[in-house]
């Protein structure tokens, strides 16, 4: 149906979207776990309750980013995890925490709840920032130097940061009152923390990859893609000005934040894959080397192809089910 | 110090083992919900509804552990098993790909709705909901069997350049050994889900909880293993003939027959011994053996002799498979015995109710023990003829994977503990959990005036 090449590029494609779905849909119940408070019991409960019915879907997308790589491009799969081995053990370990202690702590004994909602906080945090080393390693090309490992602590913060923000722009659409003012606040301080990373890695990216350089720099390349970095920048500042602003009246514009959010996410995202791809590992493995057999990838797109759009009208019908503000989690 | 290849299959083994158990619950288990949803719908008794409500916090609880432990799984293939992907990934590939689209987003999906919508859609797709989490679980058992089941009985590829390519997919996926497995780990699993909901339900009897839900969860579940049970007997007996056709050798193993006999007798007990390619303390049934895998009380039995350096190590195979057995073989009497007494009394008397509290886990023993002998005894190959586990492994530092178990075996500890406090903290508070004031919020499908008249 397709020949090999154009295999590698539609399977690389429908992974990079599942890597930002789960940027977006996991980044903001992984905020979302970062910025619980541990002392206000109610406040846990609705921030909780806010994400209840959407985690283990938005997790799959994690599963289906991880198996598309494993699938379509073996050999950098295991190359990538075997540089990220002991990071990628973390990152597991913290969303197998935070999985159960959501779970846990609306059902074990009533006394054990603020362990598991501290479990929870944790590994939630911790799932953030072992993605955020991974990626700093990535885009450094899985150096061994002192500058490769600070780098990626940097970007473990930034990320971290990146999920507050828009686990914080979730809240301030789903709640009310008091919380929805914390949240706004949440939302200002972290969203200033992750404008300072992204505009940290725009910097450090094409330094110290010269082909990276070569891409933004290039003319005409430059034209179409530096309004990329522009845009997201104008719109760090649309949502700053609308959160000064929030709460209005009847609630109006509460989405807003969160809608910027998820454009600044695609921007960033799409930034970054441009500067790498062709390559899946950075200056070394292209996609077309590490791509599995033609026969193969052609007999999985089929089945893709029906059942993607069926998954994006199941998710959005889930999303509408669950609309508006957040009622008590209940399973009745 | 054990080296790399060691350590990277224990690890394997301790992730996939406290993975399955999770599953092999929720398979079953979402069926259960499904039927006690619908008879609701059909019945608007709110003894069905109860019922529903408590296990589908159970199903929760179950359903996020299997979820968070299965991620790990799509790490490990590269990081500890980077052969594996090279060589059979083009199989193995599209196979786990149609897994997560169409079995994981489906169940992962309507989760949501299933655990919290109960109010915010209508009974019917409240329902179907259920239904299609429950068609997912199932769906995933199927895929990935299908994966497991080539990797013992490969078919449908051609070898280019030592790269497994797909020659014929329906081969591959409906290769030899696939049927039988499967029918034997749905099965299992529901066999794992009634133990389990049996022995819930007469803890609760035990503790003096004395509403209709456990009565009525415990009376299903018991029929349930009734029908399940010598089904399961008769199942495992075609697996294990289909085994004997496709990998002698593991059946030697699983029989402790050394050197090819005819008139092999079953073993009951022994204990096999490497060295000396024999066995101790035997307590067998003559000719038993050669009967129940050839149908003929002669019939001749190959012995692990003629698959030198090719066959599993026999200890753990032999064990394994007696333990399932075993297992499988009181689960069969008590159920039969428990319905009976249930049927005839309507009531069990409470050392039946402990023994059932003491059988709920009985299904995750035999599960393990049954993939125990199935595994272990594919061993040394990773895929059967194509790529040895010794082949397949990483290159990764020994302290790295020493370090990674040790964090993984702390953590399960600590889960499973959790779990099985938290299972039984939920059957202890499970009044509170069903019992709401507002019972009449959820409706059900059926009408009102056919309530009346029925």
């Amino acid at each position: 149906m397709f020949e090999a090449n154009t295999l590698a590029v539609i399977f690389v494609s429908l992974m990079a979207l599942s890597i930002l779905l789960y940027a977006i849909l996991d980044g903001f119940d992984l905020g979302i776990g970062i910025l619980l408070p541990l002392d206000q019991k109610d406040d846990s409960d609705t921030m909780i309750a806010s994400i209840g019915p959407f985690w283990d879907a938005n997790e799959t997308w994690l599963v289906l980013a991880i198996g598309l790589l494993l699938i379509a491009f073996p050999a950098a799969h295991s190359y990538i995890f075997k540089e990220l081995y002991l990071p990628t053990a973390v990152l597991l370990i913290s969303l197998v925490l935070r999985g159960v202690a959501f779970d846990f702590r609306a059902k074990a004994a009533f006394s054990h709840k603020p362990t598991w909602n501290k479990v929870f906080k944790v590994g939630s945090l911790f799932a953030a920032l072992s993605q955020g080393y991974m990626l700093g390693m990535y885009v450094m090309g899985f150096e061994t130097t002192l500058a490769a490992y600070s780098f990626s602590l940097l970007s473990a913060f930034g990320v971290a940061a990146a999920y507050s923000y828009i686990g914080a722009c979730w809240l301030i659409m789903k709640a009310e009152g008091d919380l929805q003012i914390q949240a706004i606040n949440w939302a200002k301080k972290s969203g200033l923390i992750c404008f300072l990373g992204v505009v940290a890695v725009s910097l450090v990216n094409p330094l110290i990859n010269p082909d990276v350089y070569a891409k933004w720099f290039s003319w005409p390349n430059t034209l179409f893609i530096l309004p990329l970095p522009l845009i997201c920048f104008a719109l760090f500042i649309f949502s700053y000005v609308q959160l000064k602003q929030l709460p209005k009246v009847n609630d109006k514009g509460c989405w807003r934040p969160f809608t910027a959010a998820v454009v600044i996410f695609a921007l960033c995202f799409f930034g970054l894959a441009f500067s790498f791809f062709p390559y899946i590992v950075p200056n070394k493995l292209t996609i077309w080397q590490t791509a599995a057999a033609p026969e193969s990838l052609s007999f999985l797109l089929w089945g893709t192809m029906i059942v993607v759009p069926v998954i994006f009208s199941y998710t959005a019908f889930s999303y509408r089910v669950f609309w508006g503000k957040v009622q008590e989690l209940r399973y009745h | 110090m054990l080296e790399t290849l060691m350590l990277s299959r224990i690890q394997f083994a301790a992730n996939i083992s406290f993975h399955i158990l999770f599953p092999t619950i929720t398979i079953a288990l979402s069926w259960f919900l499904f039927y006690f949803k619908l008879r609701f719908d059909q019945t608007a008794d709110p003894v069905w509804m109860r019922a529903y409500r408590f296990w589908v916090k159970i199903f929760a609880l179950t359903f996020a552990i299997g979820v968070v432990t299965g991620i790990t799984m799509s790490f490990q293939f590269g990081t500890n098993w980077p052969k594996f992907m090279e060589t059979v990934g083009n199989i193995a590939g599209p196979l786990l790909g149609y897994e997560v689209l169409t079995a994981f987003f489906l169940e992962a999906g309507f989760l949501g709705i299933m655990l919290f919508g109960i109010n915010r859609v209508s009974a019917r797709v409240h329902t179907l909901s259920t239904l299609i989490v429950a068609i997912g679980t199932s769906l995933s058992a199927f895929w990935i069997l299908a994966l497991n089941s080539w990797m013992q009985t490969p078919q449908g590829h051609e070898m280019r350049d030592g790269v497994a390519f797909p020659v014929d997919w329906f081969a591959i996926i409906f290769n030899p050994s696939f049927p039988y497995r499967l029918m034997h780990m749905v099965i299992a699993s529901g066999l794992t889900a009634t133990f389990l909901v049996a022995g819930i339900s007469a803890y609760r009897l035990l503790k003096g909880d004395d509403k209709q839900a456990p009565k009525l969860t415990l009376k299903i579940a018991l029929t349930v293993a009734v029908l399940l049970t010598p089904l399961q007997v008769f199942v495992g007996d075609m697996h294990g003939l289909n085994t004997l056709e496709h990998q002698p050798q593991k059946i030697a193993a699983m029989e402790g027959v050394w050197h090819t006999e005819k008139g092999a007798p079953l073993l009951l007990f022994a204990i096999p011994d490497e060295k000396q390619k024999t066995n101790h303390f035997e307590v067998a049934i003559p000719n038993m053996a050669s009967f129940i895998l050839t149908h003929d009380l002669n019939g001749e039995i190959k012995g692990l002799n003629e698959f030198e350096g090719n066959h599993p190590p026999v200890a753990p195979v032999f064990f394994a498979f007696r333990i399932m057995v075993g297992l499988g073989m009181l689960m069969l009497v008590i159920a039969w015995f428990s319905r009976f007494e249930l049927w005839r009394k309507n009531q069990l008397p409470s050392w039946l109710l402990r023994a059932l509290v003491f059988m709920s886990f009985s299904g995750w023993v035999a599960t393990l023990a049954g993939w125990y002998v199935t595994e272990i005894g594919r061993q040394p190959w990773l895929v059967t003829g194509i790529l040895t586990i010794k082949d397949a492994a990483t290159d990764i530092a020994p302290e790295n994977v020493g370090l990674t178990l040790i964090m993984y075996l702390v953590l399960y500890a600590v889960l499973m503990v959790s779990y099985l406090h938290t299972v039984f903290t939920m059957a202890g508070r499970a009044v509170e959990i069903e019992e709401i004031n507002d019972d009449e919020k959820v409706k059900p499908v059926v009408h009102f005036h056919t309530v009346v008249k029925g």
